[in-house]
This record gives C-alpha cells, sequence and structure tokens, in this order.
C-alpha cells in the first residue's frame, strides 16, 4: 500500500472535539570513545566497512560482552536529568529476533529491569510550560548497518557493515503527553539540549538521533479519562524518523493522513508506518514486523546493574533551564533571548564568550540575527570563531558601523566560513567594503559626506522637493532614501533626516 | 620454539582435528599433550561444535583458557570430538561421528566431552578440557573411568567457548588422576575480566586425601527409582570406604532433584535457542545461497547446518521464551533453579560435601539410547550441580559388569579444593 496522497489542508476532517495524542521512543547514540562492550573504537563514520570490529561486536562464537562503564555512567546522568528514579537492580536482557545486521541473533537491551524510570521533562508546551513524563530510559546496542547496492528501488545485491554494531544506545520512551507535531518537535530540542548540556551526545554524528513516534486522534478529554489502550481509534507507530525536523513533518502527514480517514468515515486501525523523509510522507509496512515475539530474557553473560549508590555520587553539570534563568540573571536577558540562547549548549557557550561586550547587543544580534543567518546556510554555531563576532560586537556598539553594514558584513563572514572553513577579520572586511559609518558633521561647509549626497539628492529630485514646500511632508522620506542609497546605508538615518531638513528650510 | 609429535592411533574417533607439530614452551605444562574439547576457540585451528553449520570457521582468536595452557608450555595437539554444541550425553550426535568408549569399544565413552575423556582414558594424552552444562565432564569422565572437574561457575572463564547454555556451563580439567585434574586446574583460573560471570578466585592447591571429620551428606534421591542397583552398590562401597578413612557420613535429602531435570532441560534449551540464532551464514560457516531472500536463506542453512538434536532443543527453548509460555516455562525454572540452589545452601550448613553417583548406570552400548527422553533421564544427577553453580568431579571408584563406575563429590561455592581432596581419597581408597 502507498501513501494516502494528501487532498485536504491539515485543518479540515478533524471535528473541533478532537485531539491529538503524542508519545516518542528516541534512540540517542550515547558520545562514549568505545562501544558498549567490547574496546572498538566509535569513531567509525569517515572510515571503511567492518574496520571497527572485534570478535564481541562481530558477536563470533565464543565472545562475551563486557559492559562499558562511561555508558553506564552517562545513561546515569540521563535518568538524573530527566528526574527519573534509578531502579536499584537493572538488568541487560536479550531481544530474540533474526536480520543480516543483528550478528549474534538477538540485541543486548533492557527490558522489564530499565536502568530509569518515571521521570519528567519540562518544555514549553502549545499553552505555555508543559510537564511531559517519561516512561522509562533503557541501555542497549546499535545493530550493523545494511548498505544495498544498485538501483535503490530494486538493489541487485546488499552488503552488512557492522561498524556501527554495539554502538551504544540510550532509548527514552514518553508517555503520550504530547499534542501537536510541535510540541513533539520543542520535546526533541529541548531533549537533544539536556542530553548535549550533559555531555553524553553529539547532535551532529550523523545517525545520532533516531525516533519513533506514535500517534492517534481521540476525541477531546479521552486521553485523561480513558488512558492508554482503550481507544475507539487505532494509534499508528511511525517507525524510523532520523530527524528533529522530520519528526514534525512525519507527524503532520499523518495527522493529515488519520483527518482524512476520519472524516470518510474509515476506521482507523492499528498499524505501523514508515517515514520516507525524501518524499515526508509515511507509508504502511508490513504487518508481519508488528506481530514479532522477541523472546526476551535475561542476558546470562552479565550481573545486574546495582548502580544506585554510584548514581547518588554523579553530579549534573548546569542543564538548560537552570542556564536560562542564570542567563536572564546574569545578563538581563529577556526570557525570548534566554531561551533561545540556552537552547543549545554550543549557542549558550557562544554567547558566554563575548556577551562581555555588551550583554544586550550581544543577546540581540545572536538569536535574532546570526541563529537566523546560520539557519539560512544549514551552518552550526560551531564553525564560528568567537573573535570575529566580538570584533564585530565591538565594531557595532563603539558606532562605527550600521545595523544594516553589520547584517551585511555578518553574511559575508558567514559565507566565506561557509565555502572555506575561515573568515577576514571583521574589522578587515568593514574596511574593505567601506562600510564604516559616515558621521554627519554639523557644519554646512560642505566637507560632509552626508551633506554632499544631501545636496546631490536635492539637485536631482526638485520635484520632491517642490512637492515638500508645498507641504506634502511624506516627500522628506523619498528624499532619505535617495540619501541612503548614495551612502550606501553608511549613515545614520537620523543624520540624513537632520541634514535634509536643515538644508530645505534654509533653501 | 619447540614442537611435540603427535601421530596417533585414534581408533576411538576422539579427535576431530589432530596437529601433528603442536608447539610447546616452558612452563607447568611444557611438553605436555593436551587435548581441548572442538567447542573451545583456537586461532587458527577449526572450530566446530561437532557441527556442519561451523564448516570452515577457523576462529582468530583463542579462548582465555587457551592462552593459559600456551602460557604455561603445554601442547595443544588436537580438537576433540563431541555431542553437536555440546547437546547430549553419549557423543553419539556428532557431524563426525560417534567417540567409541576405549574400555570397550561396543559402548559410548558418555557426553558431551566423549572425545576428551576416550582422549584421555586411551592414553593419547595425559590431560583434556571437557565443558560442562549438565554433567558434560563428569558422565564421560564416569564412563571412561577417569578423573572430571566441573568447577564452580565464574571460577574459569568462558571467553572463547562457543556457548549452548551460558548460566550453566563451565570449562573443566580432565585426566587420569587427581593430581593432574589439580594441576591443570590451577593453570585454568587465572582470572580474566572479559568474563563478567567470574571473580578472581585463582585455585592454588596440592591434593590432601586425609579426609578424617570431613562430613559427607549422601542424598538419599540419589539412589532412588532409575538408578542401577548394581551401580548404587558401587558407590556405596566407595563411600563406606571414605568412612572408613575417617569422613563422617551423613544421609540426607533433596527433594528439590524432583524437578532439577525439568528446570535444567527448559533454561539450557532456552539459553541455546537464542545462543544459536548467530548461525545464520552471513558471517561464517557455509555460504548461503544469496540469490535467496535473506530469511529463505537463513532458513535453508539452519535446517541443513544443525542435527537433528540440536534443532530439537531450538524449537523446544523458542517455544518456552515466547510469549504466553514465558510465565509457564522459563520462569518456573527460575523458581524451581533458586529452590536447588537453596537445597544446598541448606545441607551445607551441616555437610562439607556431598557425594553419590555420577551416572545411574554404566556406559550404554552404541545406538541404545534412542529416545531422547530416556537419554534426558540419565543427566538427572549431574544437572543440580549446574543448576546451583557449585562445583562437582566425578572420580573413579570401581566397576559394574567390568565397566567404569564414577563417584561424584559436589562441593560448597568456590571450594574445588574439598571436592579434589575428597577425590584424592577416593583415589587412594580404590587403587589400595
Amino acid at each position: 500500500m502507498s501513501a494516502t496522497p494528501v487532498t485536504q489542508p491539515a485543518n479540515t476532517g478533524m471535528a473541533i472535539d478532537d485531539e491529538v495524542i503524542v508519545g516518542l521512543e528516541i534512540h540517542c547514540q550515547l558520545d562514549t570513545k568505545t562501544k558498549l562492550f567490547c574496546g572498538c573504537s566509535t569513531d567509525y563514520r569517515d572510515d571503511p566497512a567492518n574496520t571497527h570490529v572485534c570478535p564481541i561486536c562481530l558477536g563470533l562464537p565464543g565472545s562475551l560482552p563486557r559492559v562499558n562503564r562511561k555508558a553506564v555512567e552517562y545513561a546515569l546522568r540521563v535518568g538524573k536529568a530527566l528526574n527519573c528514579g534509578i531502579a536499584p537492580e537493572a538488568e541487560f536482557a536479550r531481544k530474540n529476533y533474526f536480520y543480516p545486521d543483528l550478528d549474534k541473533g538477538f540485541q543486548i537491551t533492557q527490558y522489564d529491569k530499565p536502568i530509569a524510570v518515571k521521570g519528567y521533562l519540562d518544555i514549553e508546551g502549545d499553552d505555555g510550560e508543559k510537564r511531559v513524563r517519561i516512561t522509562r530510559v533503557h541501555m542497549e546496542e546499535d545493530p550493523g548497518r545494511l548498505v544495498h547496492k544498485g538501483a535503490a528501488d530494486r538493489p541487485k545485491y546488499t552488503l552488512v557493515d557492522y561498524n556501527r554494531a554495539g554502538i551504544p544506545l540510550i532509548e527514552i520512551v514518553t508517555e503520550p503527553d504530547l499534542r501537536s507535531p510541535k510540541e513533539a518537535r520543542r520535546f526533541l530540542n529541548k531533549l537533544r539540549a539536556t542530553l548535549e548540556y550533559l555531555g553524553v551526545f553529539d547532535s551532529e554524528k550523523e545517525g545520532s538521533l533516531r525516533v519513533d513516534a506514535n500517534i492517534s486522534i481521540q476525541p477531546k478529554g479521552w486521553f485523561e479519562r480513558e488512558g492508554k489502550g482503550k481507544a475507539d481509534r487505532g494509534r499508528v507507530e511511525i517507525k524510523n524518523i532520523s530527524s528533529y525536523k522530520g519528526v514534525e513533518k512525519a507527524l503532520t502527514f499523518e495527522i493529515t493522513r488519520q483527518k482524512n480517514l476520519i472524516r470518510r468515515g474509515q476506521k482507523l486501525e492499528s498499524a505501523t508506518r514508515h517515514f520516507v523523509e525524501t518524499r515526508g510522507v509515511t507509508t504502511s509496512s508490513r504487518s508481519k514486523e508488528m506481530e514479532q515475539d522477541y523472546r526476551y530474557f535475561p542476558e546470562p553473560d552479565l550481573r545486574p546493574l546495582r548502580v544506585c549508590d554510584w548514581a547518588m555520587e554523579i553530579v549534573l553539570p548546569e542543564l538548560p533551564d537552570a542556564r536560562r534563568a542564570r542567563f536572564m540573571e546574569q545578563y538581563g536577558c529577556s526570557p525570548i533571548h534566554a531561551r533561545t540562547l540556552t537552547g543549545e549548549l554550543k549557542l549558550a557557550e557562544f554567547y558566554e564568550k563575548v556577551a562581555d561586550i555588551d550583554t544586550a547587543l550581544a543577546a540581540t544580534w545572536i538569536a535574532d540575527t546570526l541563529l537566523g543567518e546560520l539557519n539560512y546556510r544549514d551552518m552550526s554555531i560551531t564553525l564560528v570563531p568567537p573573535e570575529q563576532f566580538r570584533e564585530l560586537l565591538v565594531l557595532l556598539r563603539e558606532g562605527s558601523v550600521t545595523d544594516k553594514s553589520g547584517v551585511e558584513v555578518l553574511r559575508v563572514l558567514l559565507d566565506q566560513l561557509k565555502e572555506t572553513g575561515r573568515c577576514e577579520g571583521a574589522r578587515a572586511c568593514v574596511d574593505r567594503l567601506g562600510l564604516r559609518i559616515i558621521v554627519a558633521t554639523p557644519t554646512l561647509t560642505g566637507e560632509d559626506p552626508v551633506m554632499e549626497a544631501a545636496k546631490e539628492a536635492l539637485a536631482e529630485q526638485p520635484q520632491a522637493v517642490a512637492d515638500y514646500r508645498a507641504g506634502r511632508k511624506e516627500a522628506l522620506n523619498f528624499l532619505v532614501g535617495q540619501v541612503m542609497k548614495k551612502t550606501r546605508g553608511c549613515a545614520k538615518p537620523g543624520d540624513v533626516n537632520k541634514v535634509l531638513a536643515d538644508l530645505l528650510e534654509e533653501g | 620454539m619447540a614442537s611435540v609429535t603427535f601421530s596417533p592411533d585414534d581408533r576411538y574417533n576422539a579427535f576431530i582435528t589432530t596437529l601433528s607439530g603442536a608447539e610447546t614452551g616452558p612452563g607447568r605444562l611444557s611438553g605436555i599433550p593436551v587435548a581441548v574439547k572442538d567447542n573451545i576457540s583456537t586461532r587458527g585451528i577449526p572450530t566446530t561444535c561437532a557441527s556442519r553449520i561451523l564448516t570452515g570457521y577457523i576462529p582468530p582468536y583463542d579462548a582465555h583458557v587457551v592462552t593459559l595452557l600456551k602460557r604455561e608450555g603445554a601442547a595443544i595437539v588436537g580438537k576433540t570430538n563431541m555431542d553437536e554444541f555440546g547437546m547430549g550425553t553419549t557423543t553419539e550426535n556428532s557431524a563426525f561421528g560417534p567417540t567409541l568408549n576405549p574400555a570397550d569399544p561396543t559402548r559410548v565413552p558418555g557426553g558431551s566431552s566423549g572425545g576428551s575423556a576416550a582422549a584421555v582414558a586411551s592414553g593419547m594424552v595425559r590431560m583434556a578440557l571437557g565443558t560442562d552444562t549438565g554433567g558434560s565432564i563428569r558422565c564421560p569422565a564416569a564412563f571412561c573411568g577417569i578423573v572430571g572437574l566441573k568447577p564452580t561457575y565464574g571460577r574459569v572463564s568462558r571467553y572463547g567457548l562457543i556457548a549452548y547454555a551460558n548460566s550453566l556451563e563451565q570449562i573443566g580439567p580432565m585426566a587420569r588422576n587427581v593430581e593432574d585434574v589439580s594441576l591443570l586446574m590451577e593453570v585454568l583460573t587465572i582470572h580474566d575480566p572479559r568474563d563478567s560471570t567470574t571473580i578472581a578466585c585463582p585455585y592454588r592447591h596440592t591434593p590432601d586425601p586425609t579426609i578424617r571429620g570431613l562430613k559427607i551428606g549422601v542424598p538419599e534421591e540419589f539412589f532412588g527409582e532409575g538408578v542401577d542397583p548394581r551401580v548404587a552398590s558401587v558407590v556405596w562401597e566407595a563411600i563406606t570406604r571414605l568412612e572408613a578413612q575417617g569422613a563422617e557420613i551423613v544421609t540426607c535429602r533433596m527433594p528439590s532433584m524432583a524437578f532439577a531435570l525439568a528446570a535444567y532441560y527448559v533454561t539450557c534449551t532456552s539459553e541455546a535457542s537464542s545462543n544459536l540464532a548467530r548461525f545464520d551464514g552471513v558471517r561464517y560457516g557455509p555460504q548461503a545461497d544469496t540469490r535467496r531472500t535473506w530469511h529463505e536463506s537463513f532458513q535453508e542453512q539452519r535446517r541443513e547446518g544443525f542435527g537433528t538434536e540440536v534443532r530439537r532443543r531450538i524449537m523446544l527453548g523458542t517455544f518456552a521464551l515466547s510469549s504466553g509460555y514465558y510465565g509457564k516455562y522459563y520462569a518456573k525454572a527460575q523458581a524451581a533453579r533458586q529452590q536447588v540452589r537453596n537445597d544446598f545452601l541448606r545441607l551445607f550448613r551441616t555437610v562439607d560435601v556431598i557425594a553419590g553417583p555420577t551416572m545411574p548406570t554404566v556406559a550404554f552400548r552404541l545406538g541404545e539410547k534412542t529416545d531422547p527422553l530416556s537419554m534426558y533421564l540419565s543427566d538427572v544427577l549431574t544437572v543440580p550441580a549446574n543448576l546451583a553453580g557449585v562445583p562437582a568431579i566425578s572420580v573413579p571408584c570401581g566397576t559394574s559388569e567390568g565397566l567404569p563406575v564414577g563417584l561424584q563429590v559436589m562441593g560448597q561455592w568456590f571450594r574445588d579444593e574439598n571436592v579434589i581432596d575428597v577425590a584424592a581419597a577416593c583415589e587412594q581408597g580404590v587403587s589400595s
């Protein structure tokens, strides 16, 4: 079955009193140096297939797993940061199924004794602050990866790369507390920020985060009344979403699809669907996969984890909410700026590296300007050298460039960075482009460039001058625009206004 | 480096692979030919588990115990025959044909470490490594008339042992006398952090046959229904000799014996069904037909590659772990297993070791046991030690119908030294 085409806009079909119920399962790769059960390096991304492997992560007969202490510590940090209870005894279990990328024929995971349970994460919801409950956090190993060769739709053959096999993952499961794709996206952003603050996750690594989303549309208040599992309308699990944007897209698509079915009076069956990132749609997957019996049982080669005491000793670093409060307190950031600046660890760190120049100026320029320019270029903040940005802030603060020129310089520098990974100094760039501000001197000697430009403009636009004099004061705006054009935006609008007004007065 | 010439007349089919010029070096086992069961990984030497499914597999690494043998200068002269993946009590379930019992070549050597036992009993090697999941060292030791020790669970690293049932099995020493078993045990117990189920508890001991004042518990159940009265009487005589040597004999009860066998077979088949899932033909073993879909090729690979008994146990274990049956079988088996442990705990409050026959009968005739269930029943006396994880040794204590009979001695956790001492005393009693 192929995807149902979208024929209706997203806001039709749903009764006023329906609501969207979303729960997420998030798999994150923990950023350890070595794999979960062996000493192989996790830094495999640019290396040839099957070069980061050993008897253990290849599942060779006779090899035994040994738990990576660091991975457990990272999982405990996550559990604590998500306000979970740490299990007095956690246990690894085997999830048995056959697949060519699964070298042991089972995945070592956690089943009925996960390392952390029952927590929450506060996010900015659709109607203000919202608490999203976390069901559980558990540890598991990543399987290998299949590489299909030949045409995309009909591969000739498939190769298996086990470099990824054994990379430590945590799976975080939420309660179905989210009510819109936007909330889901916000939850993921907050979660990502939290994981990054904890130093356990690198979101820039390809494939480091994968999401399965459960979604259903139910009559409003149904969930609060009935809880899980008694719905008339089935629940759809969307598998294998590998980007933050993808989650919002997949959910939005799925809502439209489900609403259309409801509108046509069709019954919504529970199903598993796959998200096709390139087409932005979900497609039905074989029902066979749903009926898998994984035959979980405790992993006999590993001992239970008794890590409660250890968890108590772990001191967490400052997390996003605390940093946001501190930014408001320490730097006087507005709530909105503080939220934006602390929404990503690297952004927050960047801000703190330049904030000393002028806390408010830095906040505005990073949150309102730099971030947009970076998103437009699909660039990461890590590519921007804080020294160059500091220099630009200094120029802005001392009034050496106008805001408009500042943006122009920033764009030039970012383009250079994107292309070459390097950029010239901000000051050098201003001088090269001749963007240093033109300050109008109050004398009318004619040596002042603003005065020059104003005189020129008046000479060129007699009609406007006549209109102004005839009492059509809006003609002044047109003249100001002409002067700004002549000075390439380097003059201050206030100066131009004043000079023009003076000249027109005289004349 | 020196090498040991090894060109045995393997008339009992004890070996799957022999190595004519095995290397040897200095150490406590210098120059001693040692045979290794073919489910223990040996770098560069085929390791088959007596299964077609591992045809062509040459491990790229040594099991921890093999590293230790080499470190002490032992010459690893061959890989011994066994029941496929250790699943059997006779060494008849082998893709390489059955091993014969050197004591009577019309009979089985016991299993699953039958090749190791036959190699030792026939004098081809002085020592061998076996593995014991539910009696696989002690049964062939008893049937062939040699000494075999299943160490305490967690004392010898399983790293490199191709798993059948991880929570039950241990690698252990087999030899013609207690002294050699003890020597080999010293070599095998050097700690290995790669096996998380081990603890560092090296065995340093010289067998001491003085057992004056030692309390030996004898559970009634070990002489109950199904135990050949002739075997029982040979074992009782041996126990009486131990009493004469100064030990105190205490009869006792072990009620958990009633469900130990069931608990054992549910646990080992469950674990096996998962352990053996990796044999799918993708990474090693015979090449699968790549023109088929992967699940078709997995099916064919496993249908062709595994023998009947292995397929039967995979099916049983898969069933026992299935949703809806887990509670009825696997979980229940674990509860029963805890009762077995509790029985041992209770008994060890009053006795030092527990003794009884190793096997209910002498060695079977080749082909005698055709019904799997009656074969399973013959493990009834050996599985309790595996379920509880306690050390257990089989030592020759006489003969019945001219065939060897083994005395089994079980000890407290990590007191393998005690069972060695009792075995030494028994050995002394038999030879005198």
